[in-house]
């Protein structure tokens, strides 16, 4: 399993594609909202967190088609499927380096963009917290959907129309955190419900997951 | 392993061709008995006005959108556990009419609203888990409508489904919890937790009794019509190879 | 018609919006049964007369 992540990572900085490519987009998005926004920093700080989660949750997006599609190309996953290792446990493997490649870095990136927002003092710690917590599970979640859909040529829009609605708790109770912080109010249950929607779909999911890939590869 | 093999399928077309007739005229009874009556014999609500006549409606649609969902996941269980393929074209041939309860709900949920809140829509819990269902229909739909293979798109579509009501379930509190402390907005009452009086309540289950035939006369139309195109795409399988 | 009053608007258009949707949904459903019905009809006796 360790080397069958190390693997996966490895093609990953190879291509360069999924790290860039999710926090450019991340930048991008971040970017973008004054514009259509304004610039006046009180409604900026206002929706600084919503905006930091939505974009988080998009760029996620950009980069699940992968998880399965190269290894379904070349066959790699039929082996994967028949290996002495459980396909859940590779499902789960291809959710930790996605995570890695774009929950991550998003992680990192989110106080510069938080400061750019005007994200109000206080906020920076729970933000960073709330993803912590979340993005593994919009990995697993999307993961699932990747596995869904992985036998489509160009699933990309159906894995985005599957995906997001399940995304939606995540969100709510991600946002929340940092949302209540900045109103006084306790975290204690936005945090406890998000840890547990996190902890849920790491348990429970890569079933799922394997029982697609396991679907698709009949 | 063709469809044609097993008797489930010709077991259901002949019980539910032999249902159809009654049920659909059934349904058109209470459906307009209950709205009739609704419509035209009911007194207006004291805060209300006379917009409480949409409950004969919303509240309805709003049931069977989430029953409509319900009966999904029991064909998808069905299907994933027996593998009896009719039970998968259930679960195939229900989501479009729950789509249309759901939208029919939304739509008269917000219309309802108007008055009250003053615009088209506001972020209500209900109307809010609604069009989170919505999407779920839209994607499970998709997620058909995308799968050439019928069983990979049985197997697939049922695994949403479960995963799915999972969510759909978390959202539901996720929402609730979301609008509880930030918007403090009027939400649609007058459904069935309040104490209505018999002079709505009555024809109220009238409705209900209506819009439920009429779920399942179409669902009985729609999974006959699957049968059936499964029916056809084997012979057209038949023909090329002969 | 019974007086509506000042939501006279709101309900005849959400019972409008309602019953329209529901009678073209009625509508095409059927259609679409029918239409495949007759298909099958036609395939089944092509593929009865070749045998």
């Amino acid at each position: 399993m360790i080397s069958l992540l190390k693997r996966d990572l490895l093609v990953a900085s190879r291509s360069g594609g999924a790290l860039t490519l999710s926090i450019s987009f991340f930048l991008i998005m971040i970017v973008l909202v004054p514009f259509g926004v304004g610039e006046d920093p009180l409604i900026l700080g206002a929706i600084a967190t919503g905006i930091i989660w939505v974009a988080a949750l998009l760029s996620c997006l950009l980069t699940l088609d992968r998880i399965f599609q190269l290894d379904f190309e070349d066959g790699t996953l039929e082996l994967l499927a028949t290996a002495p290792v459980p396909i859940e446990a590779a499902a789960l493997v291809k959710a930790l380096s996605h995570w890695l490649t774009t929950g991550l870095p998003i992680i990192i990136v989110s106080p510069v963009l938080g400061l750019l927002l005007n994200l109000p003092e206080g906020g920076m710690r729970w933000l960073i917290i709330s993803l912590t917590i979340g993005t593994p599970s919009l990995s697993i979640i999307g993961s699932f959907g990747a596995a869904l859909t992985v036998g489509l040529k160009r699933g990309g829009l159906l894995l985005s129309l599957l995906v997001l609605p399940l995304y939606i708790p995540t969100l709510i109770f991600g946002a929340a955190v940092v949302n209540r912080e900045l109103l006084g109010l306790s975290v204690a249950t936005p945090l406890i419900f998000l840890t547990a929607v996190s902890a849920l779909s790491v348990a429970l999911l890569p079933l799922a997951t394997g029982y697609a890939l396991k679907i698709n590869l009949k | 392993m063709s469809l044609w093999e097993h008797a489930n399928p010709k077991k259901f077309m002949s019980l539910s061709g032999f249902i159809l007739p009654y049920i659909s005229t059934l349904s058109m009874i209470l459906l307009s008995w209950g709205l009739l009556w609704g419509f035209f014999f009911t007194p207006d609500e004291v805060r209300q006005g006379s917009t409480v006549k949409i409950i004969y409606l919303h509240v309805p649609t709003g049931l069977l959108a989430i029953n409509g969902w319900f009966v999904m996941l029991v064909g998808s269980l069905i299907w994933l556990i027996r593998r009896h393929h009719v039970s998968a074209l259930i679960a195939k041939a229900t989501a479009p009419v729950g789509l249309i309860m759901t939208i029919i709900a939304i739509l008269t949920g917000a219309i309802w609203g108007q008055p009250m809140w003053g615009t088209f829509w506001a972020w209500d819990p209900r109307l809010t888990s609604f069009l989170i269902l919505f999407l779920f229909y839209l994607g499970y739909i998709s997620l058909w409508k995308t799968i050439q293979n019928p069983e990979k798109a049985a197997d697939l579509t049922s695994l949403l489904c479960i995963v799915g009501t999972v969510f759909a379930i978390l959202s539901r509190y996720a929402v609730n919890f979301w609008n509880q402390g930030l918007h403090q907005g009027a939400s649609l009452s007058l459904d069935k937790t309040e104490n209505i009086s018999n002079t709505f309540y009555i024809p109220l289950l009238i409705s209900i009794a209506g819009f439920l035939t009429l779920f399942l006369t179409l669902v009985l139309i729609k999974t006959r019509t699957e049968i059936r195109l499964r029916r056809l795409s084997n012979l057209h399988l038949i023909e090329s190879r002969s | 018609m019974p007086d509506l009053g000042k939501y006279t608007e709101t309900v005849l258009g959400a019972y409008g919006i309602s019953i329209s949707i529901i009678v073209l949904f009625v509508l095409w459903t059927a259609r679409r049964a029918r239409i495949v019905k007759q298909e099958l009809k036609k395939l089944e006796a092509r593929s009865q007369n070749k045998n």
